[in-house]
């Protein structure tokens, strides 16, 4: 093991893992963001319209990442839309993460039993505080474990990043395993960081779990 | 270079042949995933805490590496403490263990949402709780994370692409090897991204319609 070598290449690994973290958290909040106005639009709307929903979260989710960040990346200049990699990287990921949230917060629309939604509108409650006050904190309970999942696979998924030169935590890994011919310890590295990356999603998704279910402790207690 | 259909028409039986594979270890992966998640979900919340620490670990470890390495240790490792497995079988359990540490998380979820008074409810009734679990919990949790377990099963689709790396000709695999021989990745691929659009669409459709069915009234 020649851990000397990081102090050569070490900068730069830190940097790719800030790259990487980058795009998985300006993709995730964005994902989040689309994917719930996409619920919301499914839930509230004409049927024409959620077709055309319904086609996008087909069309996203059944074909492979790579390809849709291929066609981002090297068809987008062809219709006018030149990107940097980084900025690639990032829409690429809220294209693709936005259908499989929308079907996260559609499960946890459904969950919520009509009645109280009608009782809700009986006594007066606008939609907006339906939503904010009757439908949300329930879901959350359903949907905080799916949603944890899903943006642990999103972290993992920032590696394809590398295949269109974004410099993240993989390209910059291979980069220094090409130059050293050491592949052990970089990817060693690595697959801490993804771990790191993953143990903290998981802990932070057990908290918000425990916070959410709250109401259900205290009437059981 | 302009866009040629020949290149697909060519190449299309490959691809279809290919795709057989993707399909038996997606199935067999989500046959695995699903099953194995049930319990696991069980024991995570079970009363017993050495079972929820075991599923805690469990799930800790398949979620947080990577599917690649876990093929790699069913593939290369097992072997070494005398389970010698053929390539496909790695390749299925590998997928579906991984896939049932995410089923798991899901349903625990889903049960979550599932009234606790139900459950006391069955308790008073002296319901055994296998009968729970099978006629109350199960059902309901399964609807309530259908959306949610049909994008864990497409992405099981989509990751059985791995299954490459230990010699299995799957659909990515043989996209891989055409381009190789045609020089025509955009072709290719977009014919491979085809196919599996086919088959997670059937998927979804299937979870739509499973969730029609499981629907209460």
């Amino acid at each position: 093991m020649e851990f000397e070598l990081f102090h050569r290449y070490g900068p730069a690994l830190l940097r790719g893992f800030g790259v990487t973290i980058l795009c998985w958290v300006a993709g995730s909040i964005g994902g989040i963001v689309l994917g719930f106005a996409i619920a919301c639009l499914y839930r509230w709307s004409w049927r024409p319209v959620r077709w055309l929903l319904q086609a996008y979260v087909e069309l996203i989710r059944g074909t492979p990442f790579m390809i849709q960040l291929f066609i981002l990346y090297y068809g987008g200049p062809y219709v006018g839309l030149v990107l940097s990699p980084v900025q690639a990287g990032i829409l690429s990921f809220v294209i693709y993460g936005s259908p499989y949230f929308s079907e996260i917060f559609r499960s946890g629309f459904g969950s919520i039993p009509e009645g109280q939604i009608e009782a809700a509108r009986c006594v007066g409650l606008g939609e907006a505080a339906i939503l904010r006050r009757i439908v949300l904190p329930q879901m959350l309970v359903l949907i905080t474990a799916p949603l944890t999942n899903f943006i642990i696979i999103l972290s993992k998924e920032t590696a394809i990043l590398s295949v269109v030169t974004v410099p993240e935590l993989l390209y910059e890994t291979q980069t220094m395993a090409a130059e050293t011919f050491t592949y052990v310890e970089p990817f060693l590295v690595l697959s801490l960081c993804y771990w790191l990356l993953v143990v903290l999603t998981s802990w932070l998704g057990q908290k918000v779990e425990h916070r959410v279910t709250r109401h259900l402790r205290r009437a059981n207690a | 270079m302009d866009f040629s259909f020949k290149v697909i028409l060519h190449n299309l039986p490959f691809l279809l042949a290919a795709a057989k594979w993707t399909l038996l270890i997606s199935v067999a992966g989500m046959a695995i995933s699903i099953f194995l998640g049930i319990f696991i979900c069980a024991a995570r919340i079970s009363r017993a805490a050495w079972l929820r620490r075991a599923a805690a670990v469990y799930i800790s470890f398949f979620r947080g590496v990577p599917l690649l390495v876990q093929l790699l240790v069913f593939f290369y490792m097992l072997p070494h403490v005398g389970i010698d497995l053929p390539a496909m079988a790695a390749a299925i359990l590998a997928v579906g263990m991984c896939s049932a540490a995410y089923t798991a998380e899901i349903l625990r979820g889903a049960l979550q949402a599932i009234p606790a008074g139900q459950t006391e409810a069955a308790d008073a009734l002296g319901m055994s709780p296998v009968w729970l679990w099978r006629r109350i919990l199960v059902p309901q949790a399964l609807r309530l994370g259908m959306p949610s377990l049909v994008n864990e099963l497409i992405l099981l689709v989509k990751v059985s692409s791995l299954a490459s790396v230990v010699g299995i000709g799957e659909l990515t695999r043989v996209a891989q090897n055409i381009t190789g021989q045609t020089y025509r990745p955009l072709e290719v691929y977009i014919a491979a991204a085809a196919i599996y659009f086919l088959i997670n669409l059937v998927i979804s459709q299937l979870g739509r319609v499973a969730e029609r069915r499981l629907q209460l009234n």
